[in-house]
């Protein structure tokens, strides 16, 4: 008789719908169990950062921009930051609030769309849909501030592309009230439902040690009791001139978990957070110019004569997004490193899925929020006989292992 | 360990007293946000290739767990200079610095150290800068690929600005047939 395999393999992705973009996850599986688990990333490496040195200071924030679909307000300013830095340009007062409102409203737009996505993975679609319909007014609004629902084309270096006028503000007051019931409702239906508690709590733990060592950021770190965040941390914008707090899930329960739950937590209180921060800076919004240096060949021609590096921090929805640049007097930048947050949270995946459960992976996964895209199939491979498990069959062991837990 | 925050001379100058000979053209750079004019700091200073990993590991005389955002790179001709951008004293509203060092390698042996031993969370910013710069990092714990495709050549490295460049890969399509 001859000793057979106790585990076998799972290869997830690089195409999946739990994942926003590919990357690649081999399982190793003894039964239900996770036994180790290794990631392979770069499916989709676009080479914006070359790319973006055959461009001139104002293209490559268009560029920058198209990094992430989630995140496109974040990247060009984090980029015109690093820039600004670089050059030494002090950006009007006004403008520094108006990058508040811009940013917040990206951070409520990407959490609540998460929240339905999470809410997706364990079977719970009734929640996506809520999500899609509060995101929308969200969305709304982002496009009657800049004309544009995702790639808002907003930022400049030294400022912002438009201004915020008297008339406008009555309509964002409007859909912030609505969000809040909303989000009321929202953090009701997520955080009191048991089924939900089930799913999550102590589900794909990260510690504060792990999250540490592992150089997590944004909600994911938090989540795990970390006090970081870079508005705070270091503040940029108007962000030293607002009244508000770190976001640890003690604030609400009084113990940190570090689990999925904790995570849902953190991002449903931010959303809450964000909107008391628009308030704030629509309150005390500074009069004054928007930009700088409103004229673009002139701005050009000013940047083309700087030699220096600078970095460029923000906190993203994700975390920490993080750009360097290094001028060299030329018409474009000479090195661009850009550094999205999911970067930093892809190792704290491993420590939260070893000794988890097949059917946990989708929202442990889902959980970090990644920023990677997604499809739909699966490859079992088990006594090297490898059988397809598609998307629509791993979410059904997901919505399974809901229902076992509500029997 | 306790963390508590000092200031950026301060930080700066322990460096500079525990490498005389190591570290080079510091500077410390200010600014302000806000109608508060909420100062934030950058330190930026280039450290010699031999105490660099000592440099690193000065850092937890500070904090017991300082944060790695990333290692940018470029390649300069005769050397190829990787910044490593850390961040110390986060949690208290204000008070976090950015730690820029720079670290120049010759080309013709671009070997570093890794830091994964001191901070498992480098791992993938190592691995994106041997594949991007052709840098070697001496026992990095793994040694594959991260980001570039299987399909692009080894001895390719994207960022580099010579013969072992992208310029042979890269299709302009303006300059097609049509």
């Amino acid at each position: 008789m001859t000793a057979s395999r106790t585990t076998y393999q799972i290869p997830i992705g690089p195409i999946h719908p739990a994942l926003k973009e590919p990357v690649n996850f081999h399982f190793e599986i003894d039964g239900e169990k996770i036994i180790n688990v290794d990631i392979h990333l770069g499916h989709v490496h676009r080479s914006i950062e070359w790319a973006g040195t055959k461009r001139n200071f104002i293209q490559v924030l268009y560029l920058a921009e198209r990094i992430c679909g989630i995140c496109s307000y974040c990247h060009p300013m984090s980029l015109a930051l690093a820039v600004e830095h670089a050059a030494h340009i002090q950006v009007p007062e006004r403008a520094e609030y108006l990058r508040v409102v811009h940013a917040e409203l990206e951070r409520i737009a990407s959490h609540i769309l998460w929240a339905g996505v999470a809410a997706h993975e364990i079977g719970f679609d009734s929640v996506l849909f809520l999500t899609w319909q509060v995101r929308e007014s969200v969305l709304d609004l982002i496009e009657y501030l800049t004309g544009n629902r995702i790639t808002k084309g907003i930022t400049m270096i030294g400022g912002v592309r438009r201004d915020i006028t008297e008339e406008m503000v009555p309509r964002i007051h409007a859909t912030l009230k609505d969000l809040k019931k909303q989000v009321e409702k929202l953090q009701h239906v997520m955080l009191d439902d048991s089924t939900i508690q089930m799913r999550c709590r102590n589900c794909g733990i990260l510690t504060k040690e792990d999250a540490l060592k592992l150089c997590a950021v944004g909600p994911t770190t938090r989540a795990s009791g970390v006090r970081k965040d870079v508005r705070l941390d270091q503040p940029y914008f108007a962000f030293g001139d607002l009244d508000f707090d770190y976001v640890t899930p003690d604030v609400l329960t009084g113990e940190v978990h570090g689990d999925v739950y904790d995570r849902i937590i953190v991002r449903l209180l931010e959303v809450k957070q964000s909107i008391d921060l628009i308030e704030q800076c629509l309150e005390r919004l500074p009069p004054g110019d928007i930009v700088a240096e409103p004229k673009i060949p002139t701005l050009l021609a000013s940047l083309k004569k700087v030699t220096g590096e600078g970095i460029g921090r923000m906190e993203a929805p994700r975390g920490e997004v993080f750009h360097y640049v290094r001028l060299t007097a030329a018409e474009s930048l000479f090195s661009w490193k850009v550094r999205a947050p999911t970067y930093s949270n892809i190792l704290p995946w491993i420590p939260m899925l070893l000794g988890q459960q097949i059917a946990d992976i989708p929202i442990i996964a889902a959980s970090i929020d990644p920023c990677m895209s997604c499809t739909n199939r699966v490859t079992l491979v088990q006594n090297n006989e490898p059988r397809m498990v598609d998307r629509e069959r791993l979410h059904q062991l997901s919505i399974e292992k809901t229902r076992r837990m509500c029997l | 360990m306790t963390t508590t925050t000092m200031k950026p001379e301060d930080v700066l100058v322990s460096f500079q007293k525990k490498f005389p000979d190591g570290i080079t053209q510091p500077r410390i750079e200010r600014g302000t946000s806000g109608t508060l004019k909420t100062e934030f700091c950058h330190l930026w200073f280039r450290v010699e290739l031999d105490v660099f990993k000592e440099a690193v590991r000065h850092l937890f005389t500070f904090e017991q767990y300082p944060h790695f955002a990333v290692t940018s790179g470029y390649d300069l001709g005769d050397i190829i200079e990787l910044v490593y951008h850390f961040s110390l004293f986060h949690g208290e509203r204000g008070r976090e610095l950015s730690m820029n060092m720079t670290v120049s390698l010759p080309k013709k042996n671009p070997v570093i150290d890794t830091i994964t031993d001191l901070i498992p969370g480098a791992l993938i910013s190592e691995q994106e800068k041997q594949e991007m710069l052709g840098v070697i990092v001496r026992g990095i714990p793994k040694d594959v690929r991260v980001f570039v495709a299987d399909d692009i050549p080894q001895g390719v490295y994207p960022w580099r600005r010579d013969e072992t460049g992208p310029a042979k890969l890269v299709r302009n399509l303006h300059e097609g047939e049509l």
